[in-house]
């Protein structure tokens, strides 16, 4: 942690900038920061958004002035220290059927990257990621850092409809789409599990700071596991 | 709870869109779960406020009219917001009032005469199952609503609420003259400026605040993009991070972004500021084509403003007068 800076976000929140790039070692700082607002701002506290460097706190403007929640967190950062046990992260494992006709963006990785397709399946499945943070939709981890030799842009036009379970790669971040929603990812394949369920204890899957494998299944596994098979279209535009 | 203790309306024709809406979605947003509830927080506290209710009932946003509710007994309403052409068995019917919904008539909303959405509240506020702490429907989620599902109103579906409540507890409360907003008239909206504005060119600054916008078709409960002049900022993205309700966001193309209740949770355009919730309420009744004005404001001036304006909603039900 550099110097941490807290930039003003309207009447009812604070954007506390810790990091200026991206990196696992911002994990644990973020993750108790999360905890010392949680005991800090108590009752005062509506919501915390942590992404990759930064995190939002959203606080009652009926029990804190602006001014009074900013000296709140000047006083947490300045004996911040990071909490590595807190922010270990579980470990996830998500079973993926890579295949073309749920994951069309292979062919165009083997094509550019001059990999196989068993070379681009082992590089993305070979790397343990960390969840840097929710969002876009329920559940939808964002993680990294995916090995460069795959790293790709976002499709020039999304798809109107990526199916659920989709397993995705956008620059150097991976994910999986928990429901069926639009999206401009490159599609690899195919998960059979559940990434987001409100009836469920911690509803989402993932939670930010887990470690995840991505673990090559087959076809008959995946659909012994629950996986829709549907077959996705490839994107017929070129890329910018 | 059983069903001979709801009160229920009965929904004739369902219209473009119309959703169950709380105050919103909380503590829940590092899952990735948008906020939701009203797109315009002014009307929504006000329609509850005629009737008496908790601050946090649960009312109903009529987008766009074309809805056609029936009442199954006779029940206490309220109508803020937007002027959407409403009549109760065939008469007009004004917002900005409480009224009676007699057994068997219908409530009807035609076209938008004046803003976008019009809320519609019940004594005690409409009955469904809680989802993640909160009634408000994200249809883009899947979540909340009178379902659960996140589906808006759908022809034959039933609202519920409890029949005792169905009295009025509002009495003679009235919304104020200064409070029934004018939609039609050119909006100006408060904006407490950002932290990447000293990336904005100085001209891009100037141009934010003196310039007539123009609000774009692109315009729904996830946000609200603005036309006009371009806006030059230094940084062209950033790396995603928590997006606060009403930040202005400029993607690379210069035109900026308002972010309402059903945005995404984390995004990295670079932001001029953001907007205070009244100029939320404000922008969520334009239509496209209307111009609006950003105004800056002081962050403490804003934070006050809020305060005068919706504390007397807030304060507890047994404080209220």
């Amino acid at each position: 942690m550099k110097d941490p800076r807290l930039e003003n976000a309207g009447v009812d929140a604070w954007l506390v900038r810790l990091f200026d790039r991206i990196d696992e070692a911002n994990m644990p700082w973020l993750m108790a920061l999360c905890d010392r607002c949680e005991q800090a701002f108590g009752e005062a506290l509506v919501d915390l958004v942590p992404s990759y460097t930064t995190l939002l706190v959203q606080y009652r403007p009926q029990q804190l002035t602006a001014s009074q929640a900013r000296t709140l967190l000047t006083d947490i950062l300045a004996d911040l220290a990071p909490d590595e046990a807190a922010s270990a992260g579980e470990t996830k494992e998500i079973p993926v059927w890579y295949d073309a006709s749920v994951g069309p963006e292979l062919a165009r990785l083997e094509a550019e990257k001059g990999l196989t397709r068993d070379q681009v399946i082992e590089i993305h499945s070979g790397h343990e990621y960390r969840v840097f943070a929710l969002g876009f939709a329920p559940g939808f981890g964002f993680m990294g850092s995916v090995d460069p030799r795959l790293e790709t842009p976002r499709l020039a036009t999304p798809r109107k409809r990526v199916p659920a379970g989709s397993v995705a790669l956008a620059g150097r971040q991976t994910s999986a789409y928990p429901r069926v929603s639009p999206g401009g990812w490159n599609l690899l394949g195919r998960t059979p599990v559940t990434l987001f369920d409100p009836s469920r204890e911690r509803m989402s899957f993932l939670q930010v700071g887990d470690r995840v494998r991505f673990v090559a299944i087959g076809r008959e596994e995946f659909e012994r596991l629950g996986g829709d098979t549907t077959p996705v279209a490839p994107v017929q535009e070129e890329r910018s | 709870m059983t069903t001979r203790t709801l009160g229920t309306l009965r929904v004739e024709k369902a219209g473009p869109l119309a959703t169950l809406q709380d105050p919103g979605r909380f503590g829940v947003r590092r899952l990735g779960v948008t906020q939701g509830g009203p797109a315009d927080l002014h009307a929504f506290a006000w329609a509850n406020y005629l009737l008496g209710n908790a601050w946090e009932a649960a009312v109903l946003e009529v987008t766009l009219g074309g809805l056609t509710l029936v009442a199954e007994q006779d029940t206490r309403l309220a109508l803020c917001g937007a002027d959407l052409s409403a009549s109760l068995d065939g008469e007009p019917l004004a917002p900005w009032q409480a009224f009676t919904l007699p057994k068997g008539k219908a409530l009807t909303f035609g076209m938008p005469v004046s803003g976008v959405r019009a809320y519609l509240a019940v004594g005690g506020g409409f009955h469904a199952e809680p989802v993640l702490g909160s009634l408000s429907c994200v249809t883009r989620e899947g979540l909340g609503g009178h379902q659960g599902d996140g589906k808006p109103l759908a022809t034959g579906d039933r609202l519920t609420f409890a029949r005792g409540a169905a009295q009025a507890t509002g009495g003679t409360r009235e919304v104020p003259a200064e409070e029934r907003i004018d939609y039609r008239e050119p909006a100006t909206l408060a904006l407490v400026p950002g932290a990447q504005i000293a990336d904005f060119t100085g001209e891009s600054t100037f141009r934010a605040f003196h310039t007539d916008w123009t609000v774009d078709t692109r315009t729904d409960r996830m946000g609200v993009r603005l036309t006009g002049p371009r806006l030059d900022c230094r940084l062209e993205s950033m790396i995603s991070e928590g997006i606060a309700l009403g930040a202005v966001q400029v993607p690379p193309d210069g035109q900026p972004i308002a972010l309402l209740n059903d945005r995404q949770t984390i995004g990295g355009y670079p932001r001029l500021g953001t907007l205070t919730p009244m100029a939320c309420s404000r922008l969520a009744q334009c239509h496209p084509g209307q111009k609006v004005r950003l105004r800056p404001v002081a962050l403490s001036l804003a934070q006050a403003d809020y305060l005068r304006q919706f504390q007397a909603f807030q304060a507890p039900a047994a404080s209220r007068g």
